[in-house]
């Protein structure tokens, strides 16, 4: 029995630890607000997993976050989500947001979809946001990105720059969201070279929440498809697109021809993937923190913003990264495509 | 006097144990400058609002059913980790079962956990095949089925009809009917429910007590999981129990992910919680295997849970919850081990001392321990 108990603890420690890993170690709960506030302005943000410092979507949203503070003079709360949670305790975590005074309050991410539906119904008077997904009530603003749209331009990038003719694609957790990113991104690539060779891996299957953290199999996914002749690839994975920086940089990097394309934020910036950053071509930027400044905005303006909110190429919600120099050889080409999107000439399919 | 003798016996390691994780927390704190009291202070604060201590009570239900299965199996010297796999494959049948099929209400709840149960138990019984036809250890197959179990999930929501579009990028079951639901009763505050199967979960605790304590089936599984060589000796077919074991663990197993999914969440979409499995056997170790001890495990745990939500807002970092349950797991550990030679020792004394005078009895002294 004793045995028995002893391993036992052992694992219920280790699963605890695991599971710790799963939220965010960064300290990154409350900044104090900055004196003198001058639009008298709350705003409550709730984040994803993963968390600030995620180096993508999570830190997209703070970045915005961080622009209204600043241009806006808003007071700023942001709280953290758990690995493993119920509705009931995201519902909490928005409750006390709108119950402490905060207005608006957004959630990011669909995770938060029931909750802000609820709390929003309980709170007619505060505005609501979600990133992600589209909720019913007079006072949420669904916040929602033509992914498909920005993917489609780093494809034409990607065709554009690969001299093999095959380019990567590693996603996250298979599910419509990321497919999309996907499919914006293979369509691209075609419209460039019809006879592209597109290879895809995901990191997990639709369920599977280790899918967003998991660099050594984003890292052995490429390095394989390094093998198969891939010269360009794009990780639409959260945090396992790390690993995808790491097997480009492994194989030589830009010298050898090859490079890899981030998503959400201008991942070539992020201090956390400065290791890296040489390989990072370009990123698709999904502008969360566009959306959450213009949620905020309104807010402050007396307007708030509402309804499904579509935040698409023509209303810079989506686009390309050009802060590596190295990406001025192809924006002729990607800003031709661009604005084949905005005139409607192109429809980009999500799936 | 032996009575009290026995409580304190029981109580002592328990209250070391948190009294130590409370002292390391308070140092944690200490270190990254919050102001201790005031975080312990909120924290009690907004534990036990009529809101919070409805969630709290909720949550146990949750964690008291998912640490009853591990229990089951440590008492047969088991070790069920695929609980987690158990759970989640059964209440997303569960879910599917209630949510396509058009039964009247409370017929479909009945049947939703009688699904549940059948599909835990096949799922243990799985490991509990491999283990008894196969030697495989418990601990190994049980983990792979959880990986197992997660992929069957999302082919059956992603790739089939039983899965449908609940809300934009979440995809689940179909939301169950009304009547099938077991949303509870609103008895602490106004606005939040019990849910129903915290109902459910008291019955689980008396019928496991009952079993294991009244019954020829809980004699010889108690026996086999202290001495299997005895057991088997005494007429008990081991392979028999570990097979029983582990088809009992999956049923209560099966029960975890429903008081979510009929109370509240109402559709098994990819979102459901993943991870009640290792909190179960955080709490049946807490609990030691007892369904009093494993009650107050439980609440304890949804507490810590439940009113860490309010740290965020005051500024200090969530996780040093997960930190005092980390802590206290390890030290309960250490603590049921300190007071075991404790007893030990004194055993050892007061036969000593009984063997010394002429006049003692020896026999009422050496009581019996595990």
């Amino acid at each position: 029995m004793l045995k028995g108990v002893k391993l036992a603890s052992v694992m219920a420690a280790a699963a605890l630890v695991l599971s710790a890993c799963g939220g965010s170690d960064e300290s990154a709960t409350a900044s104090a607000a900055p004196s003198g506030a001058a639009s008298g302005v709350k705003v409550g943000l709730a984040y994803d997993v993963g968390g600030k410092g995620d180096g993508s979507f999570n830190d997209a949203a703070y970045a915005g976050l961080q622009r209204a503070e600043s241009e806006l003079g808003v007071e700023i709360k942001e709280v953290e989500a758990g690995a493993d949670e119920t509705d009931a305790s995201r519902e909490e975590r928005l409750r006390l947001l709108a119950t402490e005074g905060y207005n608006p309050v957004i959630a990011v991410g669909f995770m938060y979809s029931a909750a802000v539906g609820t709390v929003a119904a309980e709170f007619p008077d505060t505005t609501f946001a979600i990133v992600d997904s589209v909720v019913e009530g007079a006072n949420v603003g669904s916040l929602i990105f033509a992914a498909e749209q920005g993917s489609y331009l780093t494809g034409v990038i990607a065709a554009t720059a690969s001299k093999s003719g095959k380019i990567g694609f590693i996603g996250g957790m298979e599910i419509p969201l990321i497919k999309a990113f996907e499919a914006g991104y293979i369509q691209g690539a075609k419209s460039v070279n019809p006879d592209i060779v597109v290879e895809s891996k995901y990191m997990g299957p639709a369920g599977d929440n280790t899918a967003w953290n998991v660099p050594d199999k984003a890292k052995a996914a490429t390095a394989a498809m390094i093998d198969k002749g891939v010269d360009i690839a794009y990780a639409a994975a959260g945090g396992s697109g790390l690993g995808m920086f790491q097997a480009i940089q492994a194989a030589g990097g830009p010298e050898k021809g090859l490079w890899a394309i981030g998503v959400d934020s201008d991942q070539y910036t992020v201090p956390s993937l400065a290791d890296v950053k040489d390989v990072i071509l370009t990123s698709m930027l999904k502008r969360v923190d566009v959306a959450v400044f213009e949620v905020i905005k309104g807010v402050v303006n007396g307007a708030p913003l509402v309804g499904v909110q579509n935040f698409d190429l023509s209303r810079d919600g989506v686009g390309y990264a050009t802060s590596n120099p190295a990406v001025n050889d192809f924006k002729a080409a990607a800003d031709a495509a661009a604005e084949t999107i905005k005139s409607g000439a192109v429809k980009v399919a999500a799936e | 006097m032996t009575k009290i003798r026995k409580l304190l016996d029981v109580l002592t390691a328990p209250m070391l144990a948190i009294t130590f994780s409370l002292i390391v927390t308070a140092l944690i704190l200490a270190a990254f400058g919050a102001n201790i009291f005031e975080v312990f202070s909120k924290m009690y604060d907004y534990g036990t609002s009529t809101r919070s201590l409805t969630l709290i009570t909720n949550t146990a239900t949750t964690y008291y059913l998912s640490a009853v299965a591990v229990a089951i199996g440590f008492k047969m010297n088991i070790f069920n980790i695929g609980v987690n796999g158990q759970y989640r494959l059964a209440a997303m049948t569960a879910g599917a079962v209630a949510g396509w099929i058009s039964m009247p209400g409370p017929l479909a709840a009945v049947v939703a956990i009688l699904v549940a149960m059948f599909i835990g138990a096949l799922w243990a019984g799985v490991a509990a095949w491999l283990k008894v036809a196969r030697g495989i250890s418990e601990v190994i197959s049980t983990i792979m089925l959880n990986f197992i179990a997660i992929g069957i999930i999302s082919y059956v929501i992603v790739q089939t009809n039983i899965g449908t579009e609940v809300k934009v990028n979440v995809r689940g079951t179909p939301k169950i009917q009304e009547g099938a639901r077991l949303a509870g009763y609103a008895l602490i505050d106004p606005k939040v429910k019990i849910y129903g199967f915290f109902f459910i979960a008291i019955a689980v605790g008396i019928i496991y007590w009952v079993v294991l304590n009244r019954t020829r089936f809980g004699y010889d599984l108690r026996a086999s999981g202290l001495s299997p060589s005895a057991a088997t000796a005494s007429g008990v077919n081991s392979k028999r129990m570990t097979i029983y074991a582990m088809l009992a663990s999956g049923a209560i197993a099966g029960l975890v992910g429903l008081p979510d999914l009929l109370g509240k969440e109402f559709s098994y979409t990819l979102n459901f919680p993943a991870n009640y499995g290792f909190t179960g056997i955080a709490i049946a170790l807490l609990g030691r295997n007892n369904p009093i001890g494993i009650a107050f495990g439980a609440l304890l745990w949804a507490f810590l849970d439940v009113s860490s939500q309010i740290l965020d807002l005051e500024g200090v970092p969530r996780e040093i919850v997960t930190i005092m349950q980390g802590v206290i797991v390890l030290s309960v550990v250490v603590a049921y081990e300190l007071v075991r030679r404790n007893r030990v020792k004194t055993q050892q004394q007061n036969v000593g001392k009984a063997l010394a005078g002429a006049h003692a009895n020896v026999s009422t002294s050496s009581e019996g321990s595990k």
